[in-house]
């Protein structure tokens, strides 16, 4: 039997699958249709210290090949999250939990990380690269200064591995991710969805209540897969990488580019029991090319 | 474990230009479906999401939907012929919540008619469909079947009751005792009734409409607002709804 087990920052994960935060809720929803104990983990909805209600709708416009969307970070909360949904969640499944959070300070953030490291999550993932949000997201993620001295604060804090969320919406993202590392990053995952625009010619107005929103969905997938070789070949610490994944072939481009986990986001909208086809593509493949663990295909790129 | 299913198209009409009347064959969606639900449909072409459509009406067997073609997603989902197989997700949603015994009105616009064929069936309902004119009046005699007391109603006098269903239906009110009120339609009909419910005090329920993502609850991007503050502030129309009670949204 192939071997899909995988360890991301010291955690076991049972395959190297798992979602992007803010497709996902908190897994219940999708539970309905393929148990959360099939993914190596998932990521959890985006929190905050305080609740938030997000945007106006419309929050979401199709777009070729994916979607823009302008959700504002509409969360419950960290607390809640850390009191009711994180214990119901370790308590109803065996997978691992990535939670994720987005501060508007630094001492925001670090207070969050201590709080999630009080919990079952098994990775705290730091957005540093929401561009819906007037402070704090994109702010953060943009500086290669700033991104170094916020990890190393909130690394001060946070005792569980710390992954920090990369922007595409950069000059150039290796500088980014040197600079997490730099900072005490366990991991980096990317690439967060990428700045854009719709608008109704008929009303000549955005069709984002919001006005602009991020851009994901099978539209992204050549521009996160060249991220992820580019980060690869820039860090140690290792990579989720995601964007646009739709299929198992999708999940091993960017493990061959460097990814040690892969998840699945907007793809999910279409078909809500993705994984299933996911993993089946991956066996298939590994068996095509007589590949007995999936480790053996991270970074296995040769450029021409 | 809920799934997609792979449905059989089995009847197609078009019941005036650019508005379509499908039936597709599926009997675990068709008997699971509950008035007011919707189906989330892959319309295929170079379209990425599922498009959101309300269900009109069901038999045993089979499922009935109408949409009007409006952007690309409906346009690919109009050139399916009886035959071709339809990905589907559903039924999904919040919908209609009827209490045996009331008497009822049943309220509709446009295209916001559809959703309502089942539930005019299923209750005692007083029935108005306002169309903007003549020739955009569809399905009255599938809603004269499924009802007694139905009135067809056009914006410029040119069918039926002499303007908005709106006015028809607060004339009957000012005659007859309702329990509660149902309403699909576009949003100053949904204002329009949400206020003359609340101001007589009868419980009303609106079906909303909004671009729509996951279609399960996941992605939050299809929210209405509500007299909630914090997270609850926007309730997701796909899980909460596209059902709510007209006290709780905000329009």
């Amino acid at each position: 039997m192939a071997n899909l087990e995988v360890e991301y920052c010291g955690v076991k994960f049972k395959n190297p699958i798992v979602t992007a935060s803010g497709t996902f809720g908190f897994g219940y929803e999708y539970n309905e249709y393929v148990s959360l104990n099939e993914y190596g983990g998932f990521g959890a909805k985006g929190l905050t210290r305080q609740p938030r209600g997000g945007n106006k709708a419309p929050r979401i416009a199709e777009t070729p090949s994916g979607i823009l969307n302008s959700v504002g970070l509409q969360n419950p909360g960290v607390e809640v999250f850390a009191d009711v949904i994180m214990p119901d969640l370790a308590e109803k499944f065996d997978t691992n939990v990535i939670a994720n959070m987005s501060g508007n300070t630094i001492e925001e953030y670090a207070e969050m990380a201590e709080i999630l490291s009080d919990t079952d999550v098994a990775v705290i993932e730091m957005n540093i690269s929401c561009p819906n949000v007037k402070h704090g997201g994109l702010a953060f993620g943009t500086n290669a200064a700033v991104v170094e001295e916020l990890t190393k604060e909130v690394k001060k804090k946070c005792k569980k591995p710390l992954v920090v969320k990369l922007s595409p919406n950069v000059t150039s993202v290796t500088d980014i991710a040197k600079a997490a590392e730099a900072g005490g990053a366990d991991g980096v995952s990317l690439i967060n969805t990428l700045l854009g625009m719709r608008i109704d010619i008929n009303t000549r107005r955005p069709i984002l209540a919001n006005n602009t929103g991020g851009l994901s969905g099978p539209a992204v997938k050549p521009v996160a897969v060249r991220m992820v070789h580019e980060v690869y070949n820039a860090v140690k610490i290792p990579i989720i990488g995601m964007g646009g994944v739709m299929s198992g072939d999708d999940v091993i481009e960017f493990m061959i580019a460097g990814a040690r986990l892969v998840a699945l986001g907007t793809g999910m909208f279409v078909k809500p029991d993705l994984i299933l086809d996911v993993k089946r593509d991956i066996l298939a493949y590994m068996d095509r090319f007589g590949i007995e663990d999936i480790n053996d295909i991270v970074g296995t790129l040769e450029l021409n | 474990m809920k799934k997609t299913y792979n449905c059989k198209l089995i009847r197609k009409e078009e019941l005036c230009p650019g508005i379509f009347d499908f039936e597709i064959e599926c009997p675990e969606m068709a008997q699971a479906a509950k008035t007011g639900q919707f189906l989330h449909i892959t319309c295929g072409g170079s379209t990425f999401l599922r498009r959101p459509i309300s269900i009109c009406d069901t038999t045993d067997t089979t499922l009935r939907f109408c949409f009007q073609v409006k952007g690309e997603g409906t346009k690919e989902l109009s050139l399916r012929e009886v035959g071709d197989m339809i990905d589907v997700m559903g039924p999904l949603g919040h919908g209609f919540e009827t209490v045996p015994g009331e008497k009822t009105v049943v309220i509709g616009g446009g295209i916001g008619t559809f959703p309502l064929l089942k539930l005019a069936r299923e209750t005692d309902s007083a029935v108005f469909l306002g169309f903007r004119t003549k020739e955009l009046v569809v399905m009255e005699d599938d809603f004269k079947a499924a009802s007694g007391n139905v009135t067809v109603c056009t914006d410029d006098g040119t069918y039926g009751y002499n303007g908005f269903a709106i006015a028809a239906m607060g004339e009957y009110l000012l005659e007859n005792k309702v329990d509660r009120i149902f309403c699909c339609g576009p949003t100053p009909m949904l204002k329009a009734v949400k206020q003359i419910a609340e101001y007589r005090d009868i419980p009303c329920q609106l079906s909303l409409e909004q671009r729509m993502g996951c279609g399960i609850g996941a992605c939050l991007t299809c929210v209405c607002e509500t007299k909630d503050e914090g997270m609850g502030k926007y309730k997701q129309v796909c899980s909460c709804g596209p059902v709510f009670d007209s006290k709780e949204v905000v329009l």
